[in-house]
């Protein structure tokens, strides 16, 4: 299929960028999104041009890494997927695709479709954690049974991938979802819940200091992410910061 | 480490403080309703009650401020957290495609709540500024018509929904408010924690009758009273 | 041969580690606080031995190229993590692991590393489940097991197909908790790109910011290398798009021997090459072999056939089907090791019997397993005369159950129904088991350079079995190089900080420097790609999964040139000093056109197969892998000499002091 392709191209965090127009031809359906970026790039490269810099590495929906705002969406149109796991057939002959980064005043661009997320790692190091040391005698693990649904919702919050698609989505550019993830994963947990208020205060004092906007239960952050990570996490930690302002 | 938890500093307490407010305006509205109702089905008892509304101290002196304070802080609590969140996108995307993941109602509250607000004043203007005037610079406390021929509330409910237009400018002002209510109900839930798989589809169904059957029989009301004094 | 001192502690092998960690020095808490370590890498080992060295009080700086810490390929690993924690009562132990370790790797691992992986590993469960990591339980709340290729009781514990994930994810807050108490300094977006030696020693690197370009000089007491597997020399693999043996390599060329890099696991079960444009392979996890039967069509007719869409798979007759794997391993039938049904794969593929278009696939066909276990859920369910139909829609319900995540996956990347049309699969490159040499205590032939992880080469010999590489990862990291780092560093208590302006960072930075700006300035007129593509062919047609000495005396001869031509021709657009991914993947695929040069050579040089090196000229008269345990039971650890072809071998004897040597046989 050939493809138009608009494309915003910004050459560094200070520059202005702007939308750009690429043809491509010849693609086939069986690429994914992001092989079809790199049919663009090595066009690029050999007509002596920059490439398109964009973020990716595993290429199999899992480090959450790549993060491409198309046709108006985070990971493009396909439901449960990463930009490296949506793929060509979900497109037609002679469609305009528009490829923009993750827009929100937290994750700054640093180059064409690459911005910086270090904001979701400081929420995470704000108490995203478990203050136990290594240790080769700690509490065997069968020490404490969890019930298994507790497990499982605690494994379903714990499977987000940090790619951010929720802020991007989110008119308010808000991390609810992100943060209630890991909020929601360690409340589940006896091992999570011994510091759970500390944790649920300083998580979301850190997420509002990096300037994400505030939750209005738009719900499109759930809708879009490409883990299915629902929106039950965030009322989880509504309900934890409720119970953590009052008993602190 | 020292915490912003005090009240209303973080994202999340205003959003619960939003919440809560707006779960205080539900109620308020459903009470408003049922009374209005009453103009209906009884003019006497709509006269009873508005009579015991109006002049009762505790409604005036202690509900009432408090309603006004309620608005007052729910309009404003909504600007500053628009505010704060237009500003966490300065750059916005070229294409956005938001209809495919989220309701035009979520997305547009502002909107939908500054026509009721706007809408609140018209309100304002028809109803309680002549009804403060009357009580509390003119100091009739009777709420007799002029005349003495009985209560005055009815009647002056009635009057105002000759004027076509004004009839007009509320029901369109009530399909605001329904708007704003599917999503500011559910909303409200979600917001103070309240989601559980058992729950959550009967209170999304709760919304959408509470969305639509309010605002409906405010704008019942208002058409009724037209036609049936024109 | 005398270089080589791998410091195995006397005594037997079940309190070797015991007696060293009683013996070796340690450095006290408060000086501690004196030295600085640097890690680089924030994958399983990485992030842990990042984590756990901080909580021992040293000052850490730990390095990643990605974005966050928390994107290491680590988080890839879809099946488990080993652990002898003998919770199903199958009789596991401490010795059964050890045991299924060194044999799965086919008698070329070191026994003594062996023993203590195995002996750490229930504390690494331990202490990720107080980590907070949410691995699968059972109803009573209990943690629950599956069991993986190769071994005979249940000890894998999984978190659905994500058990990397969430290993990871833990290691990474356990790191996050202690950048936040400023324990541990995190540069995201930094590649090491060489290592600084002073006075022999290594003392600090050089990295380079991805996003301003600019090169960085880090100092420290000692350097830990916890980078990841070089299956990108392949170009084509199931490893991340930016994993790489840069770092690794640096050091080699510094001075780390590289030991058996010909070690190379083909995961069996991945989704094919679907055309040139492909540039990664997706695993599909190995527990779907546990009820897949792979087959191809018994006759050439049927393969044109179903090449050319005449054809539909399931319209084949049984009779017409050729279940290899079944015909040719009796005993174990679908469920030999990686290697055995890898090379399986090909021979068939070889032969002309690959099924789409490229020509390089095989079947793995779910329909048997769904019609009996439809008919065992209609008999529980009590329906009597169930219909076919009935029968495979129960069926399909529960082979949803257990693995509709992969199928979801290989769905969306194919477009394929495998509940109705068999999954096409084929092998792919998945792991190295070669890496830096190193000694007991990690410890590469660089004082004070460690290697954890995948890294290293120490604990999984020819083969790794499946679900071990999170359990070497996180034992490096959690367990073994926290208590051995300070054997080293005990002497650098009172050395003060390391300088970063002495003449060997200088002189360091300037190779990096120039390296860089030779790739900018030679504006030749191929893409990095091109050159990346063209190795990878050359890797896996002549050094993958069968290999001959005329092909790796080819492979040798071609990549060394394909090297020269690269450096003449490639070329490289932008500048050095802004974010160029083009540069990056420049530098790495430089690298690996002198690793694929070792690579082959090291593959000529060791004239046997085992695990996963496959030799044609040694095989037995069915075709099966031979082992030569006279002539071959060492490590190759080669030493860099400034071309990879004139490398020097140095062997380091293996001894089998608890576990009898046999060859292996899955008829």
């Amino acid at each position: 299929m050939n493809l138009t392709l608009k494309i915003w191209r910004q050459k560094s965090p200070s520059s202005k960028g702007e939308m750009k127009t690429y043809p491509v031809k010849d693609i086939s359906e069986d690429m994914s999104f992001l092989e079809m970026m790199d049919v663009l790039n090595e066009e690029l490269i050999n007509k002596g041009e920059e490439p398109v810099a964009f973020d990716h590495d595993c290429r199999e929906g899992i480090c959450g890494m790549c993060s491409m705002y198309i046709n108006g969406e985070p990971h493009g149109p396909d439901r449960a997927v990463t930009t490296c796991q949506l793929h060509m057939r979900k497109f037609n002959d002679g469609d305009t695709i528009h490829i923009e980064p993750w827009r929100a005043n937290a994750f700054p661009v640093l180059k064409d479709l690459v911005v910086d997320r270090s904001s979701f790692d400081r929420v995470i190091q704000a108490g995203g954690y478990v203050s136990v040391n290594t240790s080769g005698n700690s509490q065997d693990a069968n020490a404490i049974p969890i019930p298994k649904e507790n497990a499982d919702l605690a494994f379903d919050a714990a499977t987000c991938i940090g790619c951010g698609a929720c802020v991007a989505a989110c008119k308010n550019a808000s991390a609810m979802l992100f943060v209630s993830a890991k909020v929601s994963q360690l409340s589940l947990l006896p091992q999570g819940e011994v510091e759970a208020k500390d944790r649920v205060l300083n998580m979301i004092d850190q997420m509002d200091d990096e300037g994400f906007g505030n939750c209005t239960n738009t719900g499109a952050c759930a809708i879009e992410c490409p883990k299915e990570i629902s929106l039950d996490n965030i009322a989880r930690m509504n309900r934890e910061y409720l119970s953590a302002s009052v008993s602190k | 480490m020292a915490t912003k938890s005090g009240i209303l500093k973080t994202s999340v307490a205003k959003k619960v403080a939003m919440a809560l407010s707006g779960f205080f305006l539900m109620f308020f509205l459903l009470q408003h309703c049922t009374i209005n109702m009453l103009s209906v089905i009884s003019p006497d008892a709509f006269n009873e009650t508005s009579h015991f509304m109006g002049t009762n101290a505790l409604v005036q002196y202690l509900l009432q401020p408090v309603l006004i304070f309620g608005v007052v802080f729910h309009l404003l609590m909504g600007m500053v957290l628009e505010q704060k969140n237009r500003a966490s996108r300065t750059v916005n995307y070229a294409y956005s495609k938001p209809a495919a993941s989220s309701s035009w109602m979520s997305r547009n509250m502002i909107i939908t709540g500054i026509m009721v607000m706007l809408f609140l004043g018209l309100h304002f203007y028809d109803f309680w500024l002549p009804e403060i005037k009357t009580k509390f610079i003119n100091g009739d406390m009777t709420g007799m018509l002029s005349d003495g021929s009985g209560y005055r509330y009815f009647e002056e409910l009635t009057h105002k929904f000759v004027d076509p237009i004004r009839v007009v400018i509320y029901v369109v002002a009530f399909v605001f408010l329904s708007l704003h209510l599917m999503h500011g109900f559910q909303s409200s839930f979600q917001s103070v924690g309240f989601r559980k798989n058992t729950w959550t589809p009967l209170i999304q169904k709760l919304s959408m009758i509470y969305a639509v059957v309010i605002p409906a029989a405010f704008v019942f009301i208002a058409i009724y009273h037209h036609l049936a004094h024109h | 041969m005398s270089t080589l001192d791998s410091k195995i502690p006397e005594g037997p092998v079940a309190d070797k580690w015991t007696n060293h960690k009683n013996h070796i020095n340690v450095v006290n808490p408060a000086n501690k606080r004196l030295i600085d370590v640097i890690v680089v890498g924030s994958g399983l080992a990485g992030a842990s031995a990042s984590a756990s060295l901080a909580e021992m009080g040293y000052n850490v700086k730990t390095f990643c190229f990605q974005d966050s810490p928390r994107r290491a390929h680590s988080i890839a690993a879809q099946g488990g993590i080993n652990a002898a924690k003998n919770y199903q009562n199958d009789g596991d132990s401490t010795y059964r692991l050890f045991y299924d370790t060194v044999k799965g790797g086919d008698y070329r691992a070191r026994e003594a590393n062996v023993y203590r992986l195995a002996e750490v590993s229930a504390s690494i469960i331990d202490q990720c489940v107080a980590q907070g990591v949410p691995f699968a339980r059972e109803y009573g709340g209990l943690l629950d097991n599956r069991s993986f290729g190769g071994v005979l009781v249940s000890r894998t514990f999984y978190a659905k197909g994500q058990t990397g994930q969430q290993l990871l994810l833990g290691a990474y807050s356990a790191m996050s908790r202690q950048i936040n108490k400023g324990k541990v300094t995190m540069y995201n977006r930094h590649e090491m790109l060489d290592l600084v030696l002073v006075d022999g020693k290594a003392r600090g690197i050089i990295a380079r910011n991805l996003v301003t370009g600019e090169l960085e000089r880090h100092s420290a007491h000692a350097v830990v290398l916890a980078t990841g597997g070089y299956g990108n020399v392949f170009y084509l693999s199931t490893n991340a798009m930016g994993s790489n043996v840069t770092a690794a390599w640096r050091a080699h060329r510094r001075g780390a021997y590289f030991a058996n890099p010909c070690y190379t696991q083909i995961h069996p079960t991945c989704i094919p090459r679907s055309g040139d444009y492909q540039s990664k392979l997706t695993l599909m996890s190995e527990s779907l072999r546990n009820d897949g039967r792979i087959w191809v069509p018994k006759h050439k007719k049927d393969v044109e056939a179903i090449r050319s869409g005449k054809l539909k798979p399931t319209d084949l007759k049984e009779n017409d089907r050729d279940y290899y794997l079944e015909r040719r391993y009796p005993a174990f039938g679908n469920l030999v090791p990686r290697d055995v049904a890898s090379r399986a794969a090909k021979e068939r593929c070889d032969a002309g019997f690959g099924v789409n278009k490229t020509g390089e696939a095989v079947y793995l066909d779910f329909t048997a397993a769904i019609m009996r276990y439809g008919s065992e859920k209609a008999h529980t369910s009590h329906i009597h005369n169930p219909t076919d139909a009935q029968i495979r829609e129960l069926g399909e319900k529960v082979i949803e159950n257990k693995y509709g995540n992969l199928f979801q996956i290989y769905e969306k990347i194919t477009d394929d129904n495998p509940y109705k049309t068999p999954m096409m699969i084929y092998p792919a490159v998945h792991y190295t088991m070669g890496g830096l040499w190193v000694d007991y205590n990690l410890m590469t032939t660089i004082p004070g350079c460690y290697a954890a992880g995948e890294a290293n080469f120490s604990d999984h010999g020819a083969n790794r079995l499946g679900a071990s590489a999170l359990m070497q990862g996180l034992a490096d990291g959690y367990f073994v190089l926290p208590y051995t780092i300070g054997d080293f560093l005990a002497d650098d208590i009172r050395t003060g900080e390391i300088s970063t302006e002495s003449p060997e960072f200088e002189a360091t930075e300037k190779d990096v420097k120039d390296r860089l700006e030779a790739l900018i300035n030679n504006k030749g007129s191929k893409s990095v790609d091109h050159f990346h593509k063209r190795l990878g062919k050359v890797m896996w047609d002549k050094v993958g999964m069968a290999r001959k000495t005329e092909g790796l005396k080819e492979a040798m001869a071609e990549i060394k040139q394909m090297r020269e031509e690269f450096y003449k021709d490639v070329f490289v657009p932008g500048t050095v000093d802004e974010f160029n991914p083009e540069l990056e993947k420049a530098a790495r695929v430089a690298d690996f056109l002198e690793l694929g040069e070792l690579f082959a050579k090291d593959a000529l040089d060791r004239n046997e197969s085992c695990g996963g090196h496959f030799r044609e000229e040694s095989q037995t008269e069915e075709g099966e892998a031979k082992r030569d345990d006279v002539n071959f039971a060492f490590v190759s650890a080669w030493e860099w000499t400034g071309n990879p072809s004139e490398s020097n071998l140095h062997k380091e004897d293996l001894k089998f002091e608890n576990i009898e040597l046999k060859q292996r046989s899955y008829k």
